[in-house]
């Protein structure tokens, strides 16, 4: 009752205190701040961003505090109008679907700027942090298409920034390619969410309006034209997640970019993919999302084994955990086309815990470069030796990017393929193998990397985690093991949007239905005592009418 | 008391967070003596929960902790099934894993990461708790997978050696391919049935179509054939030997190894509802397994190799019994097992404990009279396994080769090969080890080859040496002649330089030098002529003094060529002797590798009853011979012996869980039988016939022991016929699949990493190209760096805010 009362404050309350706003604003007044500082006091500039961060974090955990839990609709809605004569207003909202990712982005922010530091120029890395937040805040909160596709663009900025110019060996190509791939797709979906607009305020003779819910609910395109729509979205959201084949700048964007880059771009940059599918594929374009499923399904299992298999090969640690990441994009997007609520909630689920366990390994990482100046696997050997806390942390890390049951990846990894077999079998049989190859290629490299006996000094007496590197671990870790055990919270938190979304679907495509198992049969634990008693007597029967007892097998 | 169930794995569970927060505090021995409390404790309550269960009418009880995983129509807990099955693991997972933790405590004795040790181990307990425990196939996973994880870290918990950390990975990724089976089959359970609780999933079995409890079925089989190591995925358990020996008892023999029977079991009505041919196959990759592990067993010589061989054999039975119905006899025997398999791996640790970390049986033998306990525990076990009566390992044995004879004669016939090969590896390990002459410091093939390597390397490198002297003396000649030729030369200069002098000398003549005085006498009182005159005489005396002079230098030179033609007569003597010498060493040299080609052991299989003769290479034989002769063969402490006395006497007794002798005495099978659902197989084999198949097994075992004891303590018959180079390499299926994943397989992933970087990659890298070139009339307004296009962006996304700004509303 208490959480239904503070939703209820919350939800009265926000007219009063703008807290979406707030999450999106507090952020950007942290970069004008950081303006104001000395560049050449680092601590101080660190502790400015750790400030607002930290705050805005703090904000996102009293938001999930006051969340209604049994609210299937946008909760702390904002609504102002903006530019009326195009009908753009700064509409923002949160619901199951965005709740967690902007929870996520509140605290991974922290902990990236916590974990990491930048080697030169403070003033501009803590900067551009700042703003990178308040995009990301702004992607997941926005309830206006125009005002989504300019934070998907502002997004871009502070991140090729970042990797241009704190990033390792080829940071330039690596930026240059990550820009320029988002650029294509962000200027297809500029052109389909332009179309969008008109083409619905055309049919339904109205306002142009750029609001979310009411284009939803108007669904007023000719079927292919929404299709073509939907596609032109989702080659923006594809190459965002990454789909294979458009996943090439990941691994240099990701390798190349300084370990806080790193840890965003896969904690929560990525998710604007997967989130953009969620938000704006099926909820806009229902019928074109089913028309487009068995596709989007089969790319999805591609890159869960294509990512694995190619991840295994590499020689360079950063990058193997960057293509374990196009392997558990792929299961979201499995999770995502099973389109029904196992599927779409492990999805969900799956995008934190991708952000919580490759952020970590991201982190942990970006530690070891720190020591050992090397992410090149065979030049490290035998750490754990040396480093058994460092080691401990990265094998709970790995056992929960592997899908261990009892720790976060694996509730996820689990509805999904659960949903993908309920909805079509033999993606998730195929998919489910990707399972095996993640514990091949992690405790491979954990081996060649931790195991053995260490080859040379530097390994041998590397340095183990100081107290400022487990503090920006722990969180993490905490969560990736309250998340293994007891779910729940999350998941009862983002089944409400997701039953309402797959409504959604089944209400404007035709002949959908979400396809869904046998109804359970609820039986008890008495149930289970009357059907030994009654099968024992059965086969009493059977035994003494037999006497031989030759057809016994089976006891039917 | 049935309330109290949550509290058999949160003690575990307690006992590990504890652990892992102030282990390294409580260091030795407490943090060990903490672990095996809550395994003990979980005994404790695992007894009056079992006692609650018997006051109990109704032989099913749950306990729901906590909902799960809810997602729409699915929904799982964290919940308890306490029935007869799982009691019965519970009782023997708590029992002897507290057993197993008491003698960890001596056999961890030192290690620096004894504390972590027993972090896994609690850790491990509780999974197997959970596993055994849980009401539904997703906990049981969970339980499953976190034993797979346990044994994992247990494996290479002496990580620093690479082939621990391999074995390890190994089994890790093995047990994997099989949990897929498992997550797929959970995948169709819930589709077809609506849930995965077991009161749901075995209530609706009899309603299901036979192909989807086949399909059900034949996928758990595929996660029990990973973690009970069967064909074809049973490569990773003799790895697995690379952990301690506690965990090998404990979770590779006892214990997690058995979780594949446990599944076929619990969901057994799945099995019933299955088309025939599906317990058909699974008794058949029983029975091959077992039969293909029996023999690879014969031929190991590693302690602990044999008993991982048969505990994969004895897995195999297990499995004969679920495909043949037996589940009650599959159960038996699985509690059988666990007794003296795990008392023969913990004696095997003791054994090595006590002979110095030796694992290899050559090097064994006769350790009886060091290690009574050890010795006579380990007999027992023996027995039990061999399957002789009235010791346990035969009640259970013979009930599912009764139950296998039943279904189909050729399948008891394996069983029954398996049986012999059984009793006879099984002897063959006791005679080698505890029996027999002591070994323990004979060299060993290696050894030996190692030796006859050492010398002939000495003798080489003598030869060699005599070789370079003989050469280095021929030099020496050429030297001395070549010196001498320049003494000779020198000396011919002399003597044409003092001839030379001579005929100055002479030619000079006494008038002159009468002159000479004269004139100085004429001076007289004239300084200058005096002086004069005094210098022209001196002049003239000098000429005659440098001719002696000269002579003096021809007549030394002269003898300076003559020692040196001396010289080289020595040198000639001295380089006669050098190559004397040198082959005289070649000779010797070639000697010794005659004498090695002739005395080099032929074969690695040696006569156990003599030492091998080693006088010809005594002293070149590696060091760590002379150190074993150092060192003495001795008794394992208390904790570590303890344990082996409470094992035997659960493999002397556990027989009595099950006698076959009338239905009174049938106390598992009616203990069982709410567990079974009446699918258990209905024995139509009348009495005498059964008393004639146990005759035979029994005869099949005596043949075996025999035999064993014919070769291994008389050397009757050939070694070299029985242990098989084949069967020593495991018929070359470990190798097989080596080649496979190291050759195609890596091939195949390395060709997908080129494609992503040639081929994907390349394409993108080739459009930028291309789009460059066509834009390069455009260059003035694109400069072609992104970073302009960044800040446009930027600049852009600030002007439209103004923009929209200047036109707000609000």
């Amino acid at each position: 009752m208490t959480v239904l009362d503070t939703a209820q404050l919350a939800q009265a309350s926000a007219p009063g205190f703008p807290l979406l706003t707030t999450l999106i604003v507090l952020p950007a007044v942290g970069a004008v701040v950081i303006g104001f500082v000395n560049a050449r006091r680092a601590d101080t500039l660190r502790l400015v961003a750790l400030l607002f961060t930290t705050a805005t974090a703090a904000l996102s955990i009293w938001l999930l505090a006051a969340f209604d839990k049994t609210g299937a609709g946008f909760q702390f809605v904002e609504r102002r109008t903006w530019v009326e004569g195009f009908g753009i207003g700064w509409r923002l909202g949160v619901d199951g679907i965005s709740l967690f990712l902007v929870v996520l982005t509140g605290i991974l922010f922290p902990i990236a700027i916590l974990g990491s530091e930048p080697h030169h120029e403070p003033k501009p890395y803590y900067a551009w942090l700042l703003v990178l937040m308040s995009g990301c805040m702004g992607v997941f909160l926005a309830l206006d298409l125009f005002v989504f596709f300019v934070f998907f663009e502002v997004v871009l900025v502070p991140m090729y920034f970042l990797i241009g110019g704190w990033g390792h060996g080829q940071r330039v190509y690596a930026a240059v390619k990550f820009f320029i791939f988002t650029m294509v797709g962000s200027a297809l979906m500029l052109v389909g969410i332009v179309s969008l607009v008109v083409l619905t305020a055309r049919a339904r003779g109205g306002e142009i309006s750029f609001d979310l819910t009411t284009l939803a609910d108007s669904q007023s395109l000719a079927t292919n034209t929404a299709r073509l729509i939907f596609l032109s979205f989702a080659v923006a959201f594809g190459i965002k997640v990454p789909l294979f084949p458009v996943h090439t700048w990941l691994p240099d964007a990701h390798t190349e970019a300084p370990t806080a880059g790193s840890v965003i771009l896969a904690g929560v940059m990525l998710k604007l993919g997967t989130y953009g599918f969620l938000r704006f594929g099926l909820y806009l374009f229902p019928e074109a999302a089913v028309w487009a499923a068995p596709a989007f399904l089969t790319i999805g299992v591609i890159g869960i084994i294509y990512g694995a298999v190619v991840a295994t090969m590499q020689r360079d640690l950063k990058r193997l955990v960057a293509y374990s990441s196009v392997a558990h994009l792929g299961f979201i997007i499995l999770g995502t086309f099973a389109l029904n609520r196992q599927g779409l909630s492990g999805g969900i689920l799956q995008m934190v815990n991708h952000g919580l366990s490759t952020g970590a390994l991201f982190l942990l990482v970006g530690m070891i470069y720190e020591r050992r100046h090397t992410r090149e696997i065979a030049e490290l050997n035998g750490l754990q030796k040396a480093a058994p806390m460092l080691a401990a942390a990265f094998t709970l890390v790995m056992l929960s990017s592997i899908g261990l049951p009892g720790l976060n990846g694996f509730v996820g990894e689990f509805l999904i393929l659960l949903g993908a077999f309920v909805a079509h079998r033999w993606y998730a049989v195929v998919a489910a193998t990707g399972v095996i190859l993640a514990a091949l290629y992690l405790l491979w490299a954990y081996q060649r990397v931790f195991h053995g006996a260490p080859r040379n000094e530097a390994n041998a007496t590397m340095a183990d985690l100081r107290a400022g590197e487990a503090l920006a671990l722990a969180p993490l870790i905490g969560l990736i093991v309250f998340l293994g055990v007891y779910p729940k919270p999350f998941l009862e938190r983002i089944e409400p949007a997701v039953v309402a979304l797959v409504a959604h679907v089944e209400r404007h495509a035709e002949d959908f239905t979400e396809p869904v198992a046998v109804a359970p049969p609820q039986r008890s634990t008495e149930d289970l005592v009357r059907f030994a008693e009654a099968s024992h007597e059965e086969h009493e029967a059977e035994a003494g009418g037999e006497g031989e007892g030759e057809h016994a097998e089976g006891g039917r | 008391m049935l309330e109290l169930v949550w509290l058999i794995p949160a003690l575990p569970l307690a006992g590990f967070v504890v652990l892992l927060l102030v282990g390294r505090r409580l260091g030795e021995p407490f943090a060990g003596w903490l672990a095996t409390l809550m395994v003990a404790g979980s005994f404790g309550v695992a007894v009056a929960v079992w006692a609650g269960l018997l006051a109990e009418s109704e032989r099913f009880f749950g306990q729901v902790l906590f909902e799960w995983v809810p997602a729409g129509s699915f929904s799982v807990d964290v919940g308890f099934l306490v029935d007869p099955l799982s009691m019965t693991m519970v009782l023997f997972i708590t029992g002897i894993g507290a057993l197993i933790h008491l003698y960890a405590i001596g056999y961890m004795h030192g290690d620096e990461n004894f504390s972590k040790f027993f972090v896994y181990l609690n850790l491990f307990v509780f999974s197997m708790l959970l596993l055994v425990l849980g009401d539904n196939l997703l906990l049981t996973f969970l339980g499953w997978e976190g034993v797979g994880v346990c044994s994992y870290f247990l494996i290479s918990f002496w990580f620093t050696e690479e082939a621990n950390a391999s074995a390890g990975k190994k089994a890790f990724v093995t047990n994997r391919i099989g949990d897929w089976g498992f997550m797929v089959a959970t995948f169709l359970a819930f589709q077809s049935v609506g849930s995965i609780r077991y009161a749901d999933l075995l209530t609706a079995a009899p309603g299901l179509p036979a192909v989807t409890a086949t399909a059900i079925s034949l996928l758990l089989f595929v996660g029990a054939v990973g973690k009970s190591a069967q064909i074809p995925l049973y490569v990773w358990l003799p790895d697995a030997m690379a952990g301690p020996t506690p965990v090998s008892a404990l979770i590779h023999a006892a214990t997690m190894v058995t979780a594949g029977v446990y599944l076929m079991t619990r969901t057994n009505p799945l099995l019933a509802e299955a088309y025939d041919w599906a317990p058909t196959l699974i008794a058949w990759v029983g029975a091959v397994t077992a039969l293909l592990a029996a023999t690879i067993a014969v031929a190991q010589n590693d302690i602990k190799k044999v008993l991982a061989y048969s505990t994969v054999s004895q897995l195999g039975y297990l499995f004969l019994a679920v495909g043949s119905g037996a589940y009650v006899a599959a159960i038996f025997h699985m509690i059988t097992h666990a007794f003296f398999k795990a008392l023969l791996f913990l004696g095997a640790g003791s054994v090595i404990h006590g002979v110095h970390d030796e694992q290899d049986m050559r090097r064994m033998g006769g350790l009886a009279r060091f290690m009574p306990v050890t010795a006579a525990t380990f007999v027992v076990g023996w027995l039990a396994i061999a399957g002789v009566p009235p010791f346990s390992g035969f009640w259970s044995k013979d009930e599912i080769l009764a139950y296998a004879f039943d279904k189909s004669p050729v399948l008891w016939a394996v069983g029954l090969v398996t049986a012999l090969l059984t009793a006879f590896y099984m002897s063959r390990q006791v005679f080698m080890t505890f029996f027999g002459r002591l070994r323990y410091a004979d060299p060993t093939y290696e050894e030996i080859n190692a030796g006859w390597d050492a010398k002939l390397v000495a003798a080489q490198a003598r030869a060699a040496d005599a070789r370079d002297a003989a050469g280095t003396a021929r030099g020496d000649i050429d030297a001395a002649e070549e010196r001498f030729a320049a003494a000779q030369a020198k000396a011919v200069d002399a003597e044409r330089a003092a001839t030379a002098a001579m005929q100055e000398a002479s030619s000079v003549g006494d008038e002159q030098l009468a002159a000479a005085r004269a004139a100085v006498t004429a001076a007289g009182d004239d300084r200058a002529a005096r002086r004069e005159a005094d210098r022209a005489l001196k002049a003239l005396e000098k000429l005659g003094k440098d001719a002696e002079k000269a002579q003096a230098a021809a007549l030394k030179a002269q003898d300076e060529a003559d020692r040196a033609g001396a010289a080289i007569t020595t040198a000639e003597r001295l380089a006669a002797d050098a190559g004397l010498m040198a082959e005289s060493e070649q000779a010797a040299a070639a000697k010794v590798e005659s004498e090695a080609q002739q005395h080099r052991p032929r074969t690695a299989i040696f006569d156990l009853r003599q030492a091998p003769d080693v006088a010809r290479v005594t002293e070149h034989l590696p060091e760590a011979v002379a150190q074993r002769r150092e060192y003495h063969p001795h008794e394992s402490p208390w904790l570590m012996t303890a344990p082996l006395v409470v094992l035997a006497l659960g493999a002397v007794g556990a027989g009595l869980l099950n006698l076959p002798f009338s239905d009174s005495v049938k106390t598992l099978e009616h203990w069982l039988e709410p567990a079974v659902f009446g699918n258990e197989r209905v024995l139509g084999l009348s009495g005498g016939l059964q008393v004639g198949l146990a005759a035979l097994a029994v005869a099949g075992a005596a043949l075996g022991v025999f035999a064993a004891y014919a070769v291994y303590l008389k050397g009757k018959g050939s070694r070299r016929a029985i242990e098989l180079p084949i069967l020593a390499r495991a018929w070359g299926i470990d190798e097989a699949y080596a080649a496979v994943a190291g050759g195609p397989g890596r091939a195949l992933f390395a060709g997908a990493a080129w494609f992503d970087r040639t081929v994907i990659d390349g394409i993108v890298n080739g459009v930028a190209w291309v789009v460059r070139m066509l834009s390069s009339r455009l260059r003035v307004v694109q400069t072609g760096f992104v970073r302009t296009y960044a800040l446009t962006v930027a600049v852009g996304a600030l002007a439209l805010l103004g923009f929209l700004l200047s036109r707000a509303t609000f």
